[in-house]
């Protein structure tokens, strides 16, 4: 049979025998793979693994205090390395604790590696201390998952989990390892290179004559448009995308998980599509004749009720995972393969096509249909905030978000023009996930600005990691939108549910008190002329983190909007209180 | 949890949407928990399973699993898709309208007395089942075929009392020298 091989393993690490333990052996598989930092928890299945890292010098522990976090950071590690992020955790509860991240990863395709401690081999499946099926529960949410059963199978395991986690269209692994294997001695046999059976990683050269039919198609379009989504992130292809587009002059609309991957500064862009997008590009994708798709899986985020999404259009498909081609709409154009090889490809054989109309029509939209809110008195508009941290921070930070509103104002307000500066929980829509992920983002590029933005209610899921960033002096900025509600919930309670605002409404604690607790800044912003002279404080600091909270308007609503499951014919462009 | 997943709506079932049966081969690694992983991915699109049978093959470490679904044919595809991303996974067909041989087995144990006996023997030899198991009161066949033919000789013995059954599942090989 066929076999791919990779050089995932460093250079120099020759094929090896070592008499150790399953512990020490599974930091010689991490050093091979070049893991430099574990995002993690100890506990007692998990103690051996420890062990061995008490010595591994090379290797940077980051504990946290719920392994939830751990999950999160390695994704905003991921993101914004490109390298595949590693968290660890014990059995039973550590393991279970990881899951929201892990299921987050697998939504969002982030190349993590997870390692879990197990009880011993004998132990397992007769409900021994803090032990949990975690196969059976990690199986459907992630791209792979082994448990290590003979000790000698652990450096395959553990290097095919990092070659799997970071190849192809990448995706969360986890690593289940039992005590007794990770603590005894036996004789490990460290393979040069790591061969998975052919076809598991899609092949990244595209067929050319589907990239001759996909220019064909271009060639003739009238009204193209270029759906971008993290798939060009992930495929490093952003360069070709902006390529192709200035070039072409074809209009690029970012999904949540694709902003970066063109830069927003750019007249081409539209910004974002989807659910909260902009409603010019709502329009222009349901108006277009031909839509490119590349690393985009046509979420109902993005498309509505999938029978009125874009029913004039054809597709060009471009994807490295085939399952995602034809999933939900059908393509005219397939195309399986690296987006980077397969735009370079198709810039090459694309010639602009006359579409002067079709621009005339899409800076109408622009010009008719900005995106607008009304910065009036005192209170803060949270989508002014967000401006105006984009505005300090020269839009050049790495942000993060959590999940709901802010998120959407964020996606709508802060423009992004680089990949992998954009993080967020697409997929899985995970609350508590943008501080976690923004700490696992300042870890891997220590030197940048990096800025959250979060919610009020996300924060409180996963808030108690202050802990973490201020022990490792992490300089992140944490600004909290604070509207004293789950504020997405709430905008759903008051438009579909008659105003009946069910359990959303929370009693917060004083945010700047508590970050100076755990020895962070905190500052608290209740009015207008408040917040620059606040967000400038910020970014001084440069030793710790810095928690700004802004007293946001409660009942401001975001907009635009397609209700769940209709089209962009249902579209709430903007809020009645700010028309004219 | 969120506020932006509150509904996730589902494109109604189209009427045009025409279920067939399909016999599927898929070849896995001998590795604990396959057997989970790849009916995980017809259980979550609520596809129906009619049988599943899985033996090893001629090669130690490889196993075979033969399963016959019902399903709309597009939603067929997108798991067929699916168990080819599993690493476990080595070779998936859909052997539907290949030509095949089809076989499956049934022990039906039914309730049978002196009386019943020799019209149930006439039944068993028109089917070429075997007599395994014969008591004072019950008797035990065993029949191979196709899955119809197991449900042809079921029809006729259900008036006599069936006490318990059990199929294995179809098991498929397609025929000359074209793999599976």
């Amino acid at each position: 049979m066929a076999r791919q091989t990779t050089p995932l393993v460093r250079a120099g690490s020759a094929a090896t025998t070592k008499r150790m333990t399953g512990g020490q052996a599974l930091i010689e598989c991490l050093h091979r793979a070049g893991v430099d930092t574990i995002f993690g928890h100890p506990g007692g299945a998990a103690l051996p693994l420890y062990d061995s890292l008490y010595d591994a010098r090379a290797i940077r522990h980051v504990l946290v205090r719920h392994e939830q976090v751990a999950a999160h950071a390695a994704v905003g590690y991921h993101r914004v390395t490109g390298k595949v992020g590693v968290c660890m955790a014990t059995s039973g509860p550590g393991a279970t604790n990881l899951i929201t991240g892990i299921a987050d990863a697998l939504m969002d395709s982030a190349g993590v590696v997870a390692i879990t401690g197990q009880v011993s081999t004998h132990a397992i499946g007769t409900d021994a201390f803090q032990e949990a099926d975690v196969m059976g529960i990690t199986t459907p949410i992630t791209k792979h998952n082994a448990q290590v059963q003979r000790a000698a199978e652990l450096p395959r395991v553990v290097l095919q989990a990092f070659l799997i986690a970071g190849s192809g269209r990448p995706g969360p692994v986890l690593v289940d390892i039992p005590r007794d294997i990770a603590s005894a001695e036996a004789e490990f046999e460290f393979p040069e290179q790591i061969a998975l059976r052919s076809g598991k990683i899609p092949p990244a050269v595209p067929s050319p004559n589907q990239i001759a039919a996909a220019a064909a198609l271009l060639r003739q379009a009238a009204r193209p448009v270029i759906y971008a989504g993290g798939g060009v992130i992930t495929g490093n292809a952003a360069a070709e995308l902006t390529a192709l587009a200035r070039r072409t002059r074809i209009p690029v609309t970012t999904t949540l998980m694709g902003k970066g991957g063109f830069p927003e500064t750019d007249p081409l862009s539209l910004g974002m599509l989807g659910m909260h997008g902009t409603a010019y590009a709502n329009y222009a994708i349901n108006a277009a004749d031909v839509i490119l798709a590349v690393g985009a899986r046509f979420d109902d985020r993005v498309t509505g009720r999938l029978s009125d999404f874009a029913t004039g259009a054809r597709f060009i498909h471009i994807d490295i995972d085939p399952a995602e081609i034809g999933k939900n709409k059908p393509a005219h154009v397939p195309i399986v393969g690296d987006a980077k090889e397969a735009l370079r490809a198709l810039d090459a054989q694309t010639p602009p096509p006359d579409c002067e109309p079709w621009h005339r029509q899409v800076a109408e939209w622009k010009a008719r249909y900005p995106l607008r809110y009304r910065q009036t008195g005192d209170t803060i508009k949270p989508q002014f905030a967000i401006e105006q941290v984009y505005r300090l921070t020269e839009g050049r930070a790495i942000v993060v978000t959590d999940v709901g509103q802010h998120q959407m104002w964020a996606a709508q307000f802060y423009l992004t023009a680089e990949p992998r500066t954009w993080l967020t929980s697409g997929g899985l829509g995970a609350m508590g996930f943008g501080f976690p992920a923004a700490l696992g983002a300042q870890i891997g590029r220590p030197g940048a600005l990096v800025c959250a933005l979060l919610g009020d209610g996300g924060f409180q899921m996963t808030l108690q990691d202050l802990g973490t960033a201020v022990e490792w002096g992490l300089p992140l900025k944490l600004y909290v939108l604070d509207n004293g509600s789950l504020g997405m919930v709430r905008q759903w309670q008051q438009l579909f549910y008659r105003e009946r605002y069910s359990h959303v409404f929370l009693k917060n604690p004083d945010f700047a008190k508590l970050a100076e607790a755990y020895g962070a800044v905190g500052i608290n912003v209740r009015r207008v002329d408040e917040l620059e002279p606040a967000v400038r404080r910020s970014l001084e600091v440069t030793d710790r983190p810095c928690v700004v909270t802004i007293a946001v308007d409660p009942e401001e609503n975001c907009y635009p909007m397609i209700p769940s499951g209709q089209s962009v014919k249902e579209m709430i462009v903007e809020d009645d209180r700010i028309r004219d | 949890m969120t506020g932006s997943a509150i509904e996730l709506s589902r494109e109604a079932p189209s009427a045009a949407r025409t279920s067939m049966k399909h016999t599927i081969s898929v070849l896995v690694e001998n590795t604990p928990g396959i057997l989970m992983k790849v009916a995980g991915l017809f259980r979550r699109r609520a596809y129906n399973i009619h049988s599943l049978a899985v033996g090893v093959t001629e090669q130690p470490s490889v196993s075979r699993m033969i399963i016959v679904v019902e399903g709309a044919p597009e939603i067929l595809e997108q798991i067929i898709k699916q168990l080819n991303k599993l690493i476990e996974v080595v070779k998936v067909n859909d052997v539907t309208g290949f030509n095949t041989v089809d076989r499956e087995l049934a022990l039906i144990k039914l309730n049978a007395t002196p009386t019943t006996r020799m019209e149930i023997m006439e039944i068993s030899n028109v089917f070429r089942a075997n007599v395994v198991d014969l008591t004072e009161k019950t008797m035990t066949l065993e029949v191979t075929g196709r899955s119809d033919k197991i449900d042809a000789i079921m029809s006729l013995l259900h008036k006599y009392g069936i006490r318990e059954m059990v199929r294995t599942g179809q098991v498929t090989l397609v025929r000359g020298t074209q793999p599976t």
